[in-house]
């Protein structure tokens, strides 16, 4: 993607459970799988994962239940303390900041939302998104107003006073929303923020979100087990299972080019037409006739002109610049399911 | 014996739990009948009287050393007086006494005004009702004097309780180490005689209300710990980590985010602690401490019952009053108001309270009856009450159901089975507890069963040991025939479950005190009424777990049992009492407990147990003897504990209820 630093990298990095991970991590075998390190007694909540995470990104991070994708992002931000590896944010070592660095850097750089929202119950509204500010010891009035702010940045003007239990589900989770963004941070981790919602809610909190993102433009880690959610969101996705990160890649490749036999099965409901774009169609050294179509444009979008068209070769422009062109029977293929 | 030990480890493996404990059953059996056709050698029926360690005078010896020569009598006594400082002050502001501050009593129209408004703020109506309707009686009953002493030592040791009991649950859930010293402390607390308390309190606190404040406070304690470390540990760890995420420190953590988190099992502890505490310092009776207590032992020692029963009915509306306003206080959620809400209408109880309290502070000046309730002045109807109950109980059918009652249980059942179980010899005795261990739960709790009993035999105390017990068993055995009968009745309906349910909770909110006066009343002093107040008391854990085990029983269960063409004998037999039965055990363990404290407060009535000798060094500084005595009784309820605790765990994980 970009040529810059990435805000998040992470090298080879392993999280262990279990009655002396530090130990066991040192002696354990070379290319130990899943299975034999939980029959040796410990549990591989993150197994030997690199990973970067670029700046104004989105990150997904989908996995089942178990597949370790909660506890990598609670690796980044040192909820949990890694076994192995290194990971740095914006170019410091995590691991090595002191307590107080560490809690400098969660109160000003780092959001955070939370699958059951993790409200505190006592606090109204208001005094839950002013939280973060009023343990980095801002002021009453500069917490209220910024904390009035982001509050009216979710839509939830006026509920201010209410207290948690008051508000439905969706709305809570605006409150974490508004909680997570008030001190403005740079990086945004999402565990799971709509796993807990109905699905209607769930489709109107995605929209939000999505706005949001276009206003703000935050580096995000969002974790989900939701495929179409995570194909929805994404600019890159990754897919874990038993701690391990088994392919990292845009949603259009994911589909396209599943690494494993377990992508592949992700992929194999999903309507890929919805998903892939012209731009990853297009080859870059073909050229074609006529009216060009845009990279953006998903195989969906293009369907009744790939039916009815005759061309063999399409050509794709982004941005009014061509990048090459696309094969219709491929993007045909893309449509009917057929094998490329 | 040296045989056997020798084998022991290796052939112990071949067989199973069941063929020991049988095995054991059998020996004790064998051992009896060999008493009975008197060949036994006495040194086998009993322990010879030489081979009795005097762990009293051993104990003696350590407390002095602690008491003098580590100077610990001088720091308590340093103590006391910071405590009787606080206990002066509240006793001036509750009912007058000549110290410092020296500006009360508030009068008590103020403060029955002030309980009602807080019973209203809490709880609506009822509870304001119930606030100042307790305190309007009180006053006009005549005993308003004895009711403040007794609040001013609760208002005092409460909430001290509640502080130690905080630091020290949090503490616990902190460090490990900590919780590993304070569980088996706590379960020795909790199984301890309240006159255990009483005597180092009063030797170390000296006599009245500061020994007593001090022994309330100890035995209100634990179960704020308890609380305190399970609703810490119970906050959800997403919120947690919010905390952390919203960079919160350590001490930040703790003051934003754990302890509010935790405030409903804390405000359950709070609960816990005042109703301990009104427990307690009735008791505190037994050393001197002036109160309700003080007059209600002197009543019935004098077998004024009018009397008596209205001090009853007092100390029960004040628990009531209590347990009802904390608990209403654990539900009672923030609010929030609208905009713009003026500020005397957020705090409008507030300033109700302060109005009232002012107002009715000032009118009393004027009108001297609304300030205190002078002799003479009151509506006691002691007398007249005395003579109703003594009428009432006078009555032909009453007199002959009571006499009735009275001797049978007592030449047929309780007699019987009390000179049975001294008849067992001490060894045969052991083994037969160690065997109900070890067919219940396991090796290691008959193990503890027979470490525990045959300390209990070492202590040179057996035979009240084995009255105390057999006041026990046959109360909880007499206690299960009526309470579980009643309970699986009201379980059967919502409604009735509800109303036995609600029955239950007020009745265990009764300051165990207040059970001798039915218990007197109807049948005098005598053992019968010594099983009988230990029945009425047991038997509330008893039906109240059955109508919570019955109700729980998931839904699909009984329905799968109906739609097998289960009659309801059938559903309740092979469905719903499987089910429920580790539940129930939990309230058998607990009735088990409660007879166990109870029948040491029984030993008013005049028992021939622990109890009695218990009450009997509180006259004076046998502070070792008054240890061992307690310890037996521990020991014994401990044995109890542990056995059906680990019994109704194991069924629990059996059956995937947890």
């Amino acid at each position: 993607m970009t040529a810059e630093n990435p805000v998040i990298s992470c090298k080879n990095v392993w999280k262990i459970f279990g009655p002396d991970p530090e130990a066991f991590m040192k002696t354990m075998p070379e290319g130990m799988s899943f299975e034999e390190i939980r029959a040796a007694g410990y549990i591989a909540g993150v197994k030997d994962v690199s990973i970067e995470v670029h700046k104004g990104e989105m990150l997904v991070i989908m996995g089942l239940s178990g597949s370790g994708k909660s506890t990598l992002v609670r690796c980044f931000s040192r909820l949990h303390d890694i076994t192995g590896g290194t990971i740095t944010v914006e170019g410091q070592d995590i691991m090595s900041l002191s307590e107080k660095e560490l809690i400098d850097l969660r109160r000003s750089k780092m959001g955070m939302v939370f699958q059951s929202f993790g409200l505190l119950p006592h606090r109204t509204i208001l005094e839950n998104v002013a939280f973060p500010l009023e343990m980095r010891g801002q002021d009453k009035h500069t917490r209220r107003e910024r904390a009035l702010e982001v509050i009216k940045l979710v839509g939830l003007e006026g509920r201010e006073d209410y207290f948690p239990r008051e508000l439905s589900g969706g709305q809570q989770q605006r409150v974490g929303i508004a909680r997570s963004l008030a001190i403005e941070p740079d990086i945004w981790f999402l565990d799971e923020p709509f796993s807990a919602l109905d699905p209607l809610i769930r489709k109107e909190m995605q929209d939000e979100f999505l706005r949001l993102q276009q206003m703000l433009n935050k580096t995000i880690v969002f974790i989900t087990h939701d495929f179409d959610e995570a194909l929805r969101l994404a600019d890159r996705i990754a897919i874990m299972k038993d701690g391990a990160v088994e392919q990292c890649d845009t949603p259009d490749q994911i589909v396209l080019h599943p690494a494993t036999e377990y992508v592949r099965k992700f992929t194999e409901d999903i309507d890929k037409a919805r998903v892939v774009h012209a731009g990853v169609l297009a080859q870059a050294h073909a050229s074609g006739e006529g009216e060009p179509q845009d990279a953006g444009t998903t195989v969906h979008d293009m369907a009744r002109m790939l039916v009815n068209d005759t061309r063999e070769m399409i050509p794709v422009h982004r941005a009014g610049v061509s990048i090459g062109a696309m094969s219709r029977k491929a993007a045909l293929d893309v449509l009917l399911g057929g094998d490329s | 014996m040296t045989v056997a030990s020798t084998t022991l480890p290796t052939s112990l493996r071949s067989f199973s739990n069941a063929q020991i404990a049988l095995a054991c059953v059998a020996v004790a059996l064998c051992l009896t009948i060999v008493q009975y056709l008197g060949l036994l050698p006495t040194w086998l029926h009993r322990l010879p009287e030489a081979i009795i360690p005097n762990f009293a005078a051993v104990l003696d010896a350590v407390f002095n050393f602690v008491k003098d020569d580590l100077g610990l009598l001088a720091f308590t006594r340093f103590l006391t007086e910071g405590l009787e400082w606080l206990l002066d002050f509240s006793a001036n502001i509750f009912f007058g006494k000549r110290r410092f501050p020296n500006i009360g009593p508030v009068p008590w129209t103020a403060v029955a005004a002030t309980a009602a408004v807080i019973g209203y703020y809490l709880g609506g109506w009822r509870l304001a009702l119930l606030g100042g309707g307790t305190m309007v009686w009180t006053a006009l009953i005549g005993q308003w004097e004895i009711a403040m002493q007794t609040m001013s030592v609760l208002a005092i040791a409460a909430p001290l309780a509640f502080v130690i009991g905080l630091s020290l649950g949090i503490a616990a859930w902190k460090y490990a180490w900590v919780d590993r010293v304070i569980k088996p402390v706590l379960s020795v607390l909790q199984t301890l005689p309240f006159f255990t308390y009483l005597l180092p309190a009063v030797i170390f606190f000296k006599v009245g209300p500061t020994a007593g404040a001090v022994a309330t406070t100890i035995y209100a304690i634990p179960p704020m710990i308890l609380m305190t470390t399970l609703g810490l540990k119970k906050v959800s760890p997403e919120v947690v980590e919010a905390g952390k995420m919203s960079g919160c420190t350590k001490a930040q953590m703790l003051r934003h985010v754990y302890i509010p988190s935790a405030r409903t099992e804390i405000l359950v502890g709070v609960n816990q602690v005042i109703m301990l505490s009104l427990a307690m310092v009735v008791l505190t009776a037994f050393i001197g401490m002036p109160g309700l207590g003080a007059k209600l032992l002197a009543m019935m020692g004098s077998f004024k019952l009018g009397r008596s029963f209205e001090i009853g009915v007092t100390i029960v509306l004040l628990a009531v009053m209590l347990d009802r306003m904390s608990k209403a206080w654990v539900i009672k959620l923030p609010e929030h108001f609208e905009r713009d809400t003026p500020i005397w209408q957020k705090h409008s109880m507030l300033l109700l309270g302060l109005g009232l309290f002012i107002g009715f502070t000032l009118l009393s000046l004027v009108v001297p009856f609304l300030a205190e309730v002078g002799r003479g002045q009151d509506f006691s109807q002691g007398k007249e009450l005395d003579n109703l109950i003594k009428a009432f109980l006078n009555i032909e059918w009453v007199k002959a159901t009571t006499g009735f009652l009275r001797a049978f249980l007592n030449v047929q059942v309780l007699i019987p089975f009390r000179n049975f179980m001294l008849s067992i010899p001490t060894p045969a005795f052991i083994l037969l507890v160690a065997a109900f261990a070890l067919a219940l739960a396991g090796r290691r709790e008959a193990l503890y069963a027979l470490v525990f009993f045959s300390l209990v035999a070492l202590s040179g105390w057996w035979d009240r040991a084995i009255i105390t017990l057999y006041s026990v068993i046959s109360a909880v055995s007499l206690a299960a025939l009526i309470g579980l009968p009643i309970g699986i009745l009201a379980s059967r309906s919502n409604k009735w479950s509800e109303r036995v349910l609600l029955v239950c909770d007020t009745a265990q909110t009764f300051p165990s005190f207040v059970y001798l006066i039915p218990a007197i009343m109807l049948f005098g002093i005598t053992d019968v009424a010594v099983i009988f107040s230990i029945l009425v008391f047991a038997m509330v854990p008893l039906t109240r777990y059955t109508i919570e085990g019955l109700r729980n029983v998931p839904e699909e269960m009984t329905e799968a049992a109906d739609m097998s063409g289960a009659t309801r004998l059938q559903k309740l037999w092979s469905v719903q009492l499987p089910i429920a039965l580790p539940t129930m055990a939990v309230g058998f363990n607990q009735a088990i407990m409660f007879a166990f404290f109870m029948v040491i407060i029984a030993a008013f009535i005049g028992t021939q147990d622990l109890g009695q000798e218990l009450q009997r060094t509180l006259a004076g500084t046998d502070l070792g003897k008054n240890f061992v005595l307690g310890i037996c009784v521990s020991l014994m309820a401990l044995t109890f504990d542990l056995t059906i605790m680990k019994w109704a765990a194991d069924k629990k994980r059996m059956l995937g209820l947890q």
